[in-house]
């Protein structure tokens, strides 16, 4: 746990997390003190029962929310206590998210929506363009460009997804159950590609519920009650 | 680099209103109508006034307009028997005031007799004015051909006369115009110039006095008609003399005007007895009218107000229902990394889009009301440039105003939550 790794080898680096929600006069402790680093390149799965904690885990991982208590450093930055155009500004430089319901916008098409990160990050239409051609292309999806995501299966949607968290080339790609939406088969197809990009170097961290998408991790961490119960190291 | 952003948040929002069209139709109508009713009412408004303030106008601004007035205590005395009443001003009041005041540069008296004049088989009731050469500088009424009075014709006493268009063309007809000798009374005067029509006010039926003027020199009147006039109606005669029926005095600028009407008015009280005159201004009546004006913009303007108030609201309402409907779409911009001030500037966009387009339809209307009124009511109505900017501006406004708070609803979701949301 406390091993001296050199700050450079981390991308992220959670200490003594805790997440306190406070709901009808009750407080619910979401997160119980969490202390995990995160190697660069490394592929984690989360699991755990549902209100094991999770889901608030990866909303404090992907800045979307803030500890109540403990520290959070992503890239040598400690972004715990940051303010919401910070952390803000943190989603859009260094973190990708792909959800279960894959969440494209449906008015958009598909280039549209693989652009959006970079509309965000003051891109020129131009090299935003060829950025998401070369992305679509990542995932197989040149072709598809002028398409709405109605227009797609979902196998597709979730690769355009996939490609819109890549577009910011992030620190750390979240992943929150990505195959909960989809067959077997494609999911199995979404979780290589997953696991292809993190060949690449990819820092991925995936919450799942299903042992062999799990499976397709370099570590599983398994959460209850807020605490980390084991971690495991799998042999792939 | 900004307004190119800007473009392509326009467009973008333009997209997403698009995607709703009917809903998007729909809910501009309130500001469609509204900047329509507002450039629509000031057209009409800016029309009628300025019908009304040109009539003033040409009265002159530095004029004071004295008429002659039958004094009230002498018409209800009528049935006791007056045998003759006596009134207006006299040819010794133009001279006084020409004399008295400095700041008098021009006098113009008028004497007006009715009387018919005929040319050959033609013949039309006249409202001859024995005037000066004075009057055709003081009262503007362009010349069409000839010439009017001159000094010499004054001091000549020549028997000439000026007519109007209207009552050339009906007296003359196709005939050479100049040089005629119409049949005046008992008198021969000779045409020697004709004067542009005043243009009837606003469609009215009936052909104005002005209309039917002969100009003629005061002293030929004077000496051919008198002062004394016979007025046989049903059946009662009664008979008048008046010298002067009016008496338009110029002043050398508009600050003299109000000082000389007073200065004049406590002279005319010394020499007349009774008050058989009343002063006008045309400075206080377009003063006046002006202020009238005014307050009925101010009126059209709260009424317009309050639709585009209303039309504000139909917006503010859709919008808030857009942002109900889009939550997950802006969780999930948030959650790509959008920050809260460019989320509330992707609804305000949306919002102005939606309250301009409405503007500019409303614009459309509000050329197009205007113009329905003027040709098929006959109303005259302006249209003017600064009332299309300023309906702009409040469209634009009431976009900014109605558009802030659904805005800031969408901004103010926590971006968890709005991820979540079905």
């Amino acid at each position: 746990m406390n091993t001296p790794a050199s700050e450079n080898a981390l991308t992220a680096q959670i200490v003594d997390l805790r997440k306190v929600y406070h709901m009808d006069s009750q407080y619910v402790t979401a997160l119980d003190g969490i202390t995990v680093s995160f190697e660069r390149g490394s592929f984690w799965a989360i699991m755990g029962p549902s209100g094991s904690g999770k889901s608030t885990m990866l909303n404090l991982l992907g800045c979307l929310d803030r500890p109540t208590s403990g520290q959070y450093i992503l890239e040598g930055q400690d972004v715990s206590s940051l303010d919401d155009d910070a952390l803000s500004e943190i989603r859009l430089k260094r973190v990708g998210f792909i959800f279960q319901s894959f969440n494209l916008i449906p008015q958009l098409t598909v280039r549209e929506n693989i652009e959006l990160p970079l509309y965000y990050l003051g891109w020129d239409p131009g090299s935003s363009a060829e950025r998401a051609r070369e992305l679509a292309a990542k995932v197989g999806l040149e072709k598809r460009l002028a398409h709405r995501p109605s227009e797609l299966s979902g196998g597709e949607q979730q690769r355009v997804a996939v490609a819109r968290a890549l577009a910011n080339d992030p620190a750390i790609l979240l992943a929150d159950e990505p195959t909960g939406n989809l067959d077997t088969a494609t999911g199995e197809e979404i979780m290589r590609l997953i696991a292809e990009l993190n060949e690449q170097g990819k820092t991925i961290i995936m919450v799942t519920h299903e042992a062999h998408i799990a499976a397709f991790a370099k570590r599983c961490l398994h959460l209850r009650d807020g605490i980390v119960e084991r971690i495991e190291r799998a042999d792939r | 680099m900004r307004t190119l952003r800007l473009a392509r948040n326009v467009r973008l929002g333009i997209k997403n209103l698009l995607l709703h069209k009917l809903r998007s139709f729909l809910t501009t109508l309130g500001v469609v109508f509204g900047v329509g009713s507002v450039i629509a009412m000031l057209a009409v408004g800016e029309g009628a006034s300025k019908e009304a303030l040109e009539r003033i106008r040409k009265l002159g601004s530095q004029n004071i307009i004295i008429t002659a007035m039958k004094p009230v205590e002498e018409e209800s005395a009528q049935n006791v028997m007056v045998f003759m009443s006596i009134y207006g001003l006299l040819y010794d009041d133009e001279m006084r005031i020409a004399e008295s005041f400095p700041a008098v540069e021009r006098t113009a008296p008028v004497k007006l007799i009715r009387k018919e004049g005929r040319l050959g088989a033609r013949s039309l009731d006249l409202r001859i004015v024995g005037t000066t050469p004075a009057w055709f500088d003081l009262v503007q009424r362009p010349l069409i051909a000839g010439r009017v009075l001159t000094a010499r014709d004054m001091a000549e006493k020549g028997d000439a006369v000026v007519l109007t268009e209207y009552g050339a063309r009906r007296l003359l007809a196709t005939q050479a115009t100049i040089g005629q000798w119409l049949r005046i009374g008992g008198n021969y005067l000779q045409v020697i110039g004709i004067v542009k029509s005043e243009s009837a006010a606003g469609g009215s039926m009936q052909t104005p006095d002005q209309e039917i003027d002969a100009y003629i020199p005061l002293d030929v009147a004077r000496e051919r008609f008198g002062d004394v006039f016979i007025q046989a109606t049903s059946g009662t005669r009664s008979m008048e003399q008046v010298e002067l029926h009016q008496m338009i005095v110029e002043v050398r600028s508009t600050e003299d005007v109000e000082p000389t009407a007073s200065g004049i008015e406590a002279m005319l009280k010394r020499f007349h007895k009774k008050t058989d005159y009343r002063i006008s201004v045309p400075l206080a009546l377009l003063r006046q009218a002006e202020a009238t004006k005014r307050t009925f913009n101010i009126v059209l303007g709260s009424i317009a107000a309050i639709s585009l108030v209303v039309g504000g609201i139909g917006i503010m309402n859709i919008m808030l229902a857009t942002v109900t409907e889009r939550t997950r779409e802006i969780g999930i911009r948030r959650a790509i990394g959008a920050k809260r001030r460019q989320i509330i500037g992707q609804f305000l966009i949306e919002t102005v889009v939606l309250s301009v387009c409405g503007g500019l339809a409303g614009i459309g209307i509000g050329l197009f009301i205007p113009w329905l009124i003027s040709r098929f009511a006959g109303m005259p109505t302006i249209v003017s440039a600064y009332s299309l900017v300023l309906s702009l501006g409040i469209s634009m406004s009431v976009g900014i105003v109605f558009g802030i708070y659904p805005a800031l609803r969408a901004a103010r979701l926590d971006p968890i939550e709005a991820l979540r949301h079905e």
